[in-house]
């Protein structure tokens, strides 16, 4: 029999059994951090010509209609509340929807990456687990928020605990997929200099899976960002909150003040996406 | 003892006999069966060879022959079924990162690293200081000098085996694995990259086993090549290359090489005569 010590054979696969595929499970974000940016001084030029044309075309028919502001408000009027009265009417719930966002995201994402890290190690783990995931995945935190309200009080917990919840299986799911990239001919280099497993990770598992990782904070972002402002629409804090203000702005007809709420919501989900695209391009530019 | 299976069929050229006392790498009764779902597959079957110390050795044999399922035995990745691989007398019982250095196919060099983050990896697993003085005299030697900071995806095939035999050498093993290195390159990058293989094996006395399913290879570079039945992966017999040093490339195309050539490749067609199967 085997003269080698038994504990010395490794659970390290053999290269003659095929390498796992590389899907990106069941939700394939990637497209959205390959978007080409604009180079020359034509493509930035129409790009400018086409926001001015929609700009300055909708205050045209707008004027020309005479379309009352309850009904839809003028570009000019949404710029001109949004510039004078920020300090007064956006700020201070723009704060508070920042502090739900970035609190919860926080929370979901340091979990979610954790939980991916873990169960991607354990294949029995990882499919027991599968379907509260897909679950989560699936379904709208929002929905969660008048419940939560009614067991978390009326400070900004219940949101913060939703953000959590619609960020962190986004970021898991992702995640996962990045994790399950195993290269074994690379772990197989690290392991002939005698790495151990946490060298393993850190060095070769983590890298390969970072340009998933920063797909799954993206999403997580963007669906944390909306079900903070979907959860203030339903079940707002005493405090408000951008989400809040839209109700609020809308029931008292002023469509202004209410563009403006819009304009900020779409300022913040514009930054996300244009920040994780800019980190993915830092760190992730290897896989092109 | 293991019997020496050249004897039955060597050629007339009287060999040198490798016995225990010179051998750097003892391979004994190297057997491999692995668990698929289709049943166990046998891939590697009572090989048995000794590699002298400082010897540059071809192991040939057509795909799925388990050379590289020996070679990763060789190196401590994977536990064998049955027999032993003793490297200095010791058994390798898992990787020897001081004693082996392990050059893989396709260079498998670590896309998110540049050149120099690349062959300075080895260091940083092994948390040792990192000997720039040898990277920076193996990487001139190796013509990547003014590369070091290119990423892998804008260096040719070639240049990233190169960096990948650099963050090999850097470690300063005594022993050399490689498994088909060259395998993907064309075979102009392969001429070339089999005579900056011999420049650095002669200045560095290192013992090189190189797995290759290219005869003319394997003869270029070989002391000795070591030619594998295709599975189970046997041992079908043992040619000593008796050509001069420095090899040129005008030498491949002389009578002597083909004639090695052409007896070479019957003997892989033939598959090995059984009869040398090792008891």
């Amino acid at each position: 029999m085997s003269q080698v010590p038994t504990e010395l054979r490794d659970d390290l696969p053999t290269f003659e059994e095929a390498p796992p595929p590389r899907d990106h499970g069941p939700i394939d974000w990637t497209g959205l951090t390959s978007i080409s940016t604009a180079k020359t001084a034509l493509e930035i030029g129409a790009i400018a010509a086409l926001a001015a044309a929609v700009f300055f075309g909708a205050e045209a028919i707008l004027r020309l209609t005479d379309t009352p502001t309850y009904v839809f408000p003028k570009p000019t009027a949404v710029v001109k509340t949004l510039v004078e009265d920020f300090g007064s009417l956006y700020a201070p719930h723009l704060w508070v929807t920042m502090q739900e966002f970035l609190i919860g995201l926080a929370i979901g994402s340091t979990v979610g990456l954790a939980l991916a890290a873990v169960i991607t190690q354990k294949p029995f783990v990882e499919k027991v687990v599968a379907p509260y995931i897909i679950a989560m995945v699936t379904t709208p935190m929002i929905a969660l928020v008048p419940f939560l309200r009614l067991k978390l009080g009326f400070g900004l917990s219940p949101i913060v605990f939703a953000v959590a919840l619609a960020s962190g299986p986004m970021v898991l799911i992702n995640a996962a997929t990045g994790f399950r990239r195993t290269d074994l001919a690379k772990i197989a280099l690290a392991r002939s200099y005698g790495a151990s497993t946490f060298q393993i990770f850190r060095r070769i598992r983590f890298p390969l899976a970072l340009p998933m990782i920063i797909v799954g904070y993206m999403v997580g972002s963007i669906f944390g960002l909306l079900t903070a402002v979907g959860g203030e629409m339903v079940a707002a804090s005493e405090k408000g909150g951008l989400g809040q203000r839209l109700v609020f702005f809308s029931s008292l007809i002023q469509m202004d003040k209410f563009g403006a709420v819009i304009m900020i919501v779409a300022a913040l989900g514009v930054g996300i996406y244009v920040l994780f695209y800019f980190i993915g391009k830092r760190w992730a530019s290897w896989e092109a | 003892m293991v019997l020496d299976p050249r004897a039955a069929t060597a050629p007339a050229s009287v060999l040198e006999d490798v016995n225990a006392a010179t051998a750097k790498i003892r391979v004994v009764d190297a057997t491999k069966v692995y668990e698929t779902k289709s049943g166990p597959v046998n891939a590697l079957e009572g090989f048995s060879v000794d590699i002298r110390d400082g010897e540059l050795i071809c192991i040939l044999g057509p795909s799925g022959c388990g050379k590289t399922t020996l070679l990763w035995a060789m190196s401590g990745l994977h536990a064998l079924t049955r027999g032993q691989v003793l490297l200095d007398d010791q058994p390798i019982a898992g990787p020897r990162p001081r004693e082996i250095g392990m050059i893989f196919q396709d260079a498998n060099l670590l896309p998110w690293r540049n050149l120099r983050q690349n062959i300075e990896f080895p260091f940083e697993i092994k948390r040792e200081t990192k000997d720039r003085e040898r990277i920076a005299g193996l990487v001139e030697v190796t013509g990547l000098a003014g590369f070091e900071g290119a990423m892998p995806r804008e260096l040719s095939g070639g240049m990233q085996q190169r960096a990948s035999i650099v963050r090999a050498l850097a470690q300063d093993p005594a022993v050399l694995l490689m498994d088909e290195p060259f395998g993907a390159l064309d075979a102009f990058t392969r001429d070339e990259m089999n005579l900056l293989l011999l420049n650095l094996w002669s200045e560095t006395g290192k013992t090189v086993v190189f797995v290759t399913h290219n005869i003319g290879e394997a003869i270029f570079l070989a002391d000795r090549v070591v030619v594998m039945t295709s599975r189970p992966g046997r041992l079908a017999r043992i040619y000593d290359i008796d050509l001069p040093r420095p090899r040129t490339i005008e030498m491949t195309f002389e009578p002597a090489f083909i004639g090695l050539i052409q007896e070479i490749k019957r003997t892989v067609e033939a598959g090995g005569p059984r009869t040398l199967e090792v008891e």
